[in-house]
């Protein structure tokens, strides 16, 4: 606590030292390897102006985030009275951090989107395995329609669907039930996972499978037991994306649960944590951060294997 | 290992195999899909409301009333200008953002993930850190501006202590195209990083030898190469931001007045939030049209980059 207090109080000064730290350490670093030369001075010139553009973008993309961060440990005091919001005059607090597991439904929200999370994804990708191998491998000029009409449909909104979507989940009688999104949400999973998975299917040497053909396998065996374990990495990049995605999601979220022990993260953050007009600020905060370094992590780590399957999935096979 | 576990003869058939494979995607996406985007268009012609169900024939009342609707012209209109001009700026942002990340720099990793941040978090979550930065009394930016002059007593900008980011009329829309370009940035970039990586090196390295200079390079060979992609990378987050309602529910709420209200907040305040089920869906499908010509055009774009 008195470390993390000492963190905040000095944020920006610390943000800034570890920044010029970090730049100074890897000139010495470079200097060190290279001798302190005209030209790797030169290079160094040169190469700062690159740097100083990704630093301004990053600023940029991370500036909300930051105040989150520092927001989150502020009393009320320090936050709405007199407001300088990028200082700590009073110490730094826990107890809307605590507030927010303890006393708002925010526990539920990420129990109730993990199992909508998780469902959607076998859903899917009971679904979509299948269908891009067979859109990869099997099939010829009507495949190629399918794939087409996949590409479509993913294009159709929510927005355009959600009254009628509306409609049907009341009649089946699954309003305020979160498993009218697992039913739903495959709609926009399938076409984007069929997808993805097809360009990974693709990168899978056709020779394995013939060879597994001639030693006896048929196709689904040749499917199961050689591309599958071949293409994991990508499965798993597809189960992180379509994860993702159902974490994304909002309007059907929205209109289809009014149950606030039943909603998603995405929709019940934003709307059970405002009541009428009390925002509360920092659980807010906190709230939507929490969520936000996971998920930034997960799709940095697996950045690389969606733009590969991307890419293979717009190439025809 | 048994390797004949399974009947043999049909699944040694390529295309009996394919079509059992594709069929429960394809079936599945057709009725969830296909069925309601039929049930919209039936909304669309009747007098449907969430008290009363029957679907009553009404011909083209709905779409009648809609189209003369002065807010709903001002809300068509608010979308498709939003959608254009964020285009603009996401569209040089990534280009630069794409050019830099396909390159190889220290601390690429921990710049790509926080650039990555503002794509990777829940919209509506991203948007709660929007509304604070964007405060009509607490936000920092403003409180930044008033510690540099430019607000306040002799402000440059204004005289008052806050620019009142969400309620005045101009800078209400400013903040919402601001906000999607920083959200739909990202997206854009990594389809255009799909599109540089698939440049065959070999092209490039080829260049090389030929003595193309890096600018060359870049307009000559790359961007001809990569056009086809920014068109699909430019739809892409067309399409997606003309759907969207997230960031201006959040936000505004359309707010001020009609001021940043667009098609699909304006479909959901008219048919769940004021329960005129066929009204809403008339005022969603209006939407169709544009969607539809936008696709087709993305299609034949990606179509013809094959042919070449």
């Amino acid at each position: 606590m008195a470390l993390l207090a000492w963190i905040l109080h000095n944020f920006w000064s610390l943000l800034v030292a570890c920044l010029l730290a970090l730049v100074g350490l890897r000139i010495v670093w470079r200097i060190h390897k290279y001798g302190a030369t005209r030209d790797e001075l030169a290079y160094i010139l040169r190469r700062s102006p690159f740097y100083l553009l990704v630093l301004t973008f990053c600023f940029f993309a991370a500036a909300p985030f930051l105040i989150m961060f520092m927001h989150t440990f502020k009393t009320d005091g320090d936050l709405y009275r007199r407001p300088q919001p990028f200082v700590f005059r009073q110490d730094p607090t826990l107890e809307h951090l605590d507030a927010l597991f303890n006393n708002t439904a925010y526990l539920e929200f990420i129990r109730n989107s993990v199992v909508v999370g998780i469902a959607v994804v076998i859903i899917t990708l009971v679904l979509s395995l299948p269908a891009a191998y067979a859109l990869a491998r099997l099939t010829g000029r009507w495949g190629e329609r399918a794939a087409i009409l996949m590409f479509l449909v993913y294009l159709v909104p929510p927005t355009l669907l959600f009254i009628p979507m509306f409609r049907i989940v009341v009649l089946l009688g699954l309003k305020d039930d979160p498993m009218s999104l697992i039913v739903v949400y495959p709609s926009f999973t399938v076409p984007f996972s069929m997808w993805l998975l097809s360009g990974f299917f693709k990168a899978v040497p056709p020779e394995l499978e013939e060879a597994a053909l001639v030693d006896g396998y048929n196709r689904v065996e040749a499917f199961l037991r050689v591309v599958l374990p071949l293409s994991l990495p990508g499965i798993i990049s597809t189960i992180v994306f379509t994860f993702t995605l159902t974490l994304h999601e909002f309007i059907y979220g929205l209109v289809f649960i009014a149950d606030t022990s039943q909603r998603t993260l995405s929709v019940g953050v934003p709307t059970e944590l405002i009541l009428g007009d009390v925002y509360f600020w920092q659980p807010l905060l906190a709230a939507a951060l929490i969520i936000a370094i996971p998920v930034g992590l997960a799709y940095n780590l697996f950045l690389d294997s969606l733009v590969q399957g991307f890419t293979m999935g717009a190439v025809k096979g | 290992m048994s390797r004949r576990a399974l009947p043999a003869f049909p699944f040694d058939n390529r295309r009996v195999v394919g079509i059992l494979f594709l069929t429960p995607a394809l079936l599945y996406i057709l009725l969830l899909v296909g069925f309601p985007f039929l049930l919209a268009i039936a909304f669309g012609f009747s007098d449907v409301t969430v008290g009363d169900t029957d679907l009553n024939f009404v011909g083209l009342q709905n779409y009648m009333a809609v189209w003369e609707n002065d807010v709903f012209r001002q809300v068509f209109e608010t979308t498709i200008r939003f959608t254009l001009i964020s285009q603009v700026f996401i569209l040089i942002f990534a280009n630069i953002l794409a050019i830099i990340f396909t390159q190889d720099f220290t601390g690429k990793w921990f710049a790509r993930f926080i650039f990555i941040l503002p794509w990777a978090t829940p919209v509506s979550l991203a948007m709660i850190g929007w509304l604070w930065m964007l405060d009509t009394k607490y936000s920092p930016i403003d409180y930044l501006l008033l510690q540099t002059g430019f607000l306040g007593p002799d402000g440059i900008l204004s005289n008052n202590r806050n620019l009142f980011w969400l309620a005045t009329p101009d800078l209400s829309q400013i903040s919402v195209i601001f906000v999607q370009v920083w959200r739909m940035t990202p997206l854009a970039t990594v389809i255009l990083m799909a599109g540089l990586s698939s440049i065959p090196t070999d092209i490039l390295d080829q260049a090389e030898v030929d003595g193309a200079r890096f600018m060359r390079a870049l307009l000559q060979i790359k961007l001809p190469l990569i056009l086809p992609i920014m068109v699909i990378a430019l739809l892409f987050s067309m399409i997606t931001m003309f759907g969207d309602m997230t960031v201006v529910y959040v936000l505004t709420r359309g707010g001020p007045v009609d001021y940043t209200r667009v098609l699909g907040l304006y479909s959901f305040q008219v048919g769940i939030e004021g329960g005129n089920l066929a009204q809403g869906a008339a005022i969603s499908l209006f939407a169709f049209p544009l969607l539809l010509a936008m696709a087709i055009f993305m299609l034949r774009t990606a179509s013809r980059a094959e042919v070449q």
